[in-house]
């Protein structure tokens, strides 16, 4: 009687609940046969043919068809809906493989258990955080995983207009086409590394400026001597509490140049006023201030919130040896705020690469230029490729700068927070 | 006072004009007379609240169901804030106090898809809710925003991990289940934290324009964020004080939501700083 675990087992593999009727688990092993044979069911009918699309993504396109006399339009295959079909028929029975593992391990679980002649009871547990986690994880599957691999999956087509969108026409697999035409074809290749370029630029300034400002403006409340601090930090968080739609498009009129009141009173000054959004260089400056006024709030409230976590007999021992105020902001505060804040500058550096708000409402990417292709030039990565999306059907290029983004956000993220302190040791903050 | 003093609380005073300016210049031009961006004066001369009234009216030669979009948004926004807080909070409890197999990589992976800006799916989404025949309704826009809740579940996860675990333990022994844990010990303590991802996901919703204007396609299902876009897009900033007192509508609810609630946002910020 000590063999239950590999009878189990072996029983589950042949067929899924076997093994659990084996351990007398008769509701669980019912559950499982039934789940094993909608999916043998659902496979063999309905999947099968929904994984071959996906091979092929249609055979025939729209065409002329004789019937009877005349010729009529007869609808082809849908390319795009067939990889949609497919990637879920391939979802679909990845699960169920994935279903079938945890049967087989279940039972050899429950098998050992019982070879041990422990309680069955304490296995709930082990069971209840995957219960929480059941909803999110469907939610999480096919609202951002499938979309993935679907936008995925389009960068290796030629999924774009003028010649391939369905259900007009069929789309095809090209394999790398579309990546080599982004980096070599003048056309793409020159627009990318400038857009590219200024991404970069453009996620830089705008996670220092913020960054640094937020810190000064903290301080500067924080320092001693100053009154009514919370209406203060009241004061400055408004800029971060007017929803950004509103608050961008408001900008954006305010920037005006011929209405806006902020050339108005350079006028008033007898100044020319400046083109902000119209001229390449000030519309870049223009969203790096604009910028500036979101989100420094967000740095200040943090800041101010760990000034007031650092320790007061630092300063008082610092105070007995004598040190000015300097001395103490920068062997004492500085340390402690930048080690404490290190993972945020991380996210806003990656928030503002993706920082789609602030240029699309603002510049919608402009000014145009005749140097790019589809893109302005205060365009990021992002905005372009909504634009190549949206207003130019060109969405193999579009999935390919996506993938690329991703891949570079995803590298650095993973690097970087493998390193904090959070991931590590979480389970010292005990 | 010292010269120091008188030199920071200039600069604050100065910040506080630039923080508080472009607000201020848009409430005010909502209470002016006439329609257009320009004006002599920076307090109107006259004013008036037919740009209110007008927002709430029929008019013949343009279509601005305003008080349909901001009932539109109020309901897509406290649904996907139930649901989407709902969800975060399962997804953190379970990361927090559970130490199960995978856990650590389903972490990296979470955090990896977080990462993975959300509106590059939009291509997926459209079609999926085409064949659900969900296009063009707020129950697409509700599952957007709360299915993808989950990814946001490290401020959370953080804050569950400063609760003492002797708690837990002591109830434990008492003989309480996983559920009667979280419902009566977990939650009374996470006041802060249940009030922080309510508001960032009721904001979220709120202010969205990207997903909204992908899903909703006919102008009496927008949400105010299309609305207002659409105003200054279709009438080109003619229809300037109209706008600005759409504007004012749309963010003193949610303005004075974030400042009557800001210590708790304060809270959830440094917890999400130092915890990661």
């Amino acid at each position: 009687m000590k063999r239950h675990a590999a009878a189990a087992g072996w029983l589950s593999a042949l067929c899924m609940g076997l093994g659990q009727w084996y351990n007398r688990q008769y509701a669980k092993g019912l559950l499982f046969v039934l789940i094993h044979a909608a999916g043998i069911f659902l496979i063999a009918s309905k999947l099968f043919p929904y994984l071959q699309g996906l091979v092929t993504l249609g055979t025939k396109g729209q065409h002329l068809e004789k019937v009877g006399k005349i010729y009529k339009n007869v609808p082809g295959d849908h390319s795009v809906f067939m990889m949609i079909h497919g990637v879920l028929a391939a979802l679909v029975v990845l699960l169920y493989v994935v279903i079938y593992m945890m049967n087989i391990r279940d039972a050899v679980a429950i098998g050992r258990k019982r070879e041990q002649g422990r309680d069955l009871k304490d296995l709930q547990s082990t069971m209840f955080p995957w219960m929480l986690l059941a909803l999110p994880i469907i939610g999480v599957v096919f609202f951002t995983i499938m979309p993935i691999v679907f936008t995925s999956l389009i960068a290796f087509t030629n999924y774009a207009s003028p010649n391939h969108i369905p259900p007009k026409n069929l789309v095809d697999w090209v394999g790398f086409a579309t990546f080599h035409k982004l980096f070599t074809l003048n056309v793409w290749s020159n627009t990318f590394f400038g857009v590219l370029t200024w991404t970069i630029i453009w996620a830089i300034m705008a996670t220092v400026t913020c960054y640094f400002g937020g810190i000064l403006v903290a301080l500067l409340i924080n320092q001693q001597g100053i009154k009514f601090k919370g209406f203060w930090r009241m004061l400055f968080i408004i800029p971060y509490a007017i929803p950004q739609f509103v608050s961008l498009l408001i900008m954006k009129n305010m920037l005006n140049e011929k209405f806006g009141p902020i050339n108005q009173y350079f006028r008033a000054f007898g100044l020319e006023g400046l083109p902000w959004l119209n001229d390449p260089f000030w519309a870049k400056v223009s969203v790096i201030v604009v910028n500036m006024w979101i989100g420094i709030p967000v740095t200040m409230v943090l800041v101010m919130g760990i000034l007031t976590n650092i320790s007061k007999d630092l300063y008082e021992a610092a105070d007995v040896d004598g040190a000015s105020s300097w001395m103490k902001f920068r062997n004492i505060t500085m340390p402690y705020v930048l080690f404490a804040t290190a993972p945020i500058l991380i996210t806003q550096f990656a928030g503002n690469i993706n920082n789609f708000n602030v240029i699309f409402l603002l510049t919608g990417g402009n000014p145009a230029t005749m140097n790019y292709n589809n893109a302005g030039e205060t365009d990021l990565l992002v905005t372009w490729l909504y634009k190549l999306t949206l207003d130019f059907n060109q969405y193999n290029i579009a999935a390919a700068v996506s993938i690329l983004i991703f891949l570079f956000i995803a590298t650095m993220a993973i690097l970087l927070y493998r390193r904090t302190r959070s991931f590590k040791e979480e389970d010292m903050i005990q | 006072m010292k010269p120091r003093l008188i030199f920071s609380y200039l600069l604050l005073i100065l910040i506080g004009c630039a923080a508080l300016y472009p607000a201020l210049w848009t409430v005010l031009s909502s209470f002016r007379v006439g329609n257009s961006l320009f004006s002599d004066h920076f307090i109107p001369t006259k004013w008036t609240l037919e740009h209110y009234r007008d927002l709430f009216r029929d008019r013949a030669d343009r279509s601005i169901p305003y008080a349909t979009w901001y009932w539109n948004t109020l309901k897509v926004a406290t649904a996907s804030m139930i649901l989407g807080t709902l969800i975060q909070l399962l997804t953190a409890y379970a990361f927090s106090r559970f130490r199960f197999k995978g856990r650590k990589s389903l972490m990296t992976v979470t955090l990896i898809l977080g990462m993975f800006p959300g509106f590059l799916s939009i291509m997926a989404l459209f079609v999926i809710f085409n064949t659900l025949n969900l296009l063009d309704t707020q129950w697409a826009l509700i599952i957007v925003y709360s299915a993808g809740a989950a990814l946001g579940m490290f401020v959370a996860k953080g804050f569950f991990d400063t609760i003492p675990r002797s708690l837990e333990e002591a109830a434990r022994i008492d003989g309480a289940s996983h559920m009667k844990i979280f419902t009566s010990i977990i939650l009374p303590l996470s006041r802060p934290i249940i009030t922080y991802i309510s508001l960032t996901t009721f904001a979220g919703a709120w202010v969205d324009f990207i997903f909204a204007r992908m899903i909703l396609r006919s102008p009496e299902q927008w949400t105010l964020a299309v609305g207002l876009w659409n105003i200054i897009d279709a009438y080109n900033s003619t229809e300037f004080t109209l706008f600005a007192a759409g504007c004012v509508l749309v963010a003193i609810p949610i303005t004075a939501l974030f400042m009557y609630t800001q210590r708790f946002l304060v809270d959830g910020l440094t917890a999400g700083a130092s915890k990661g």
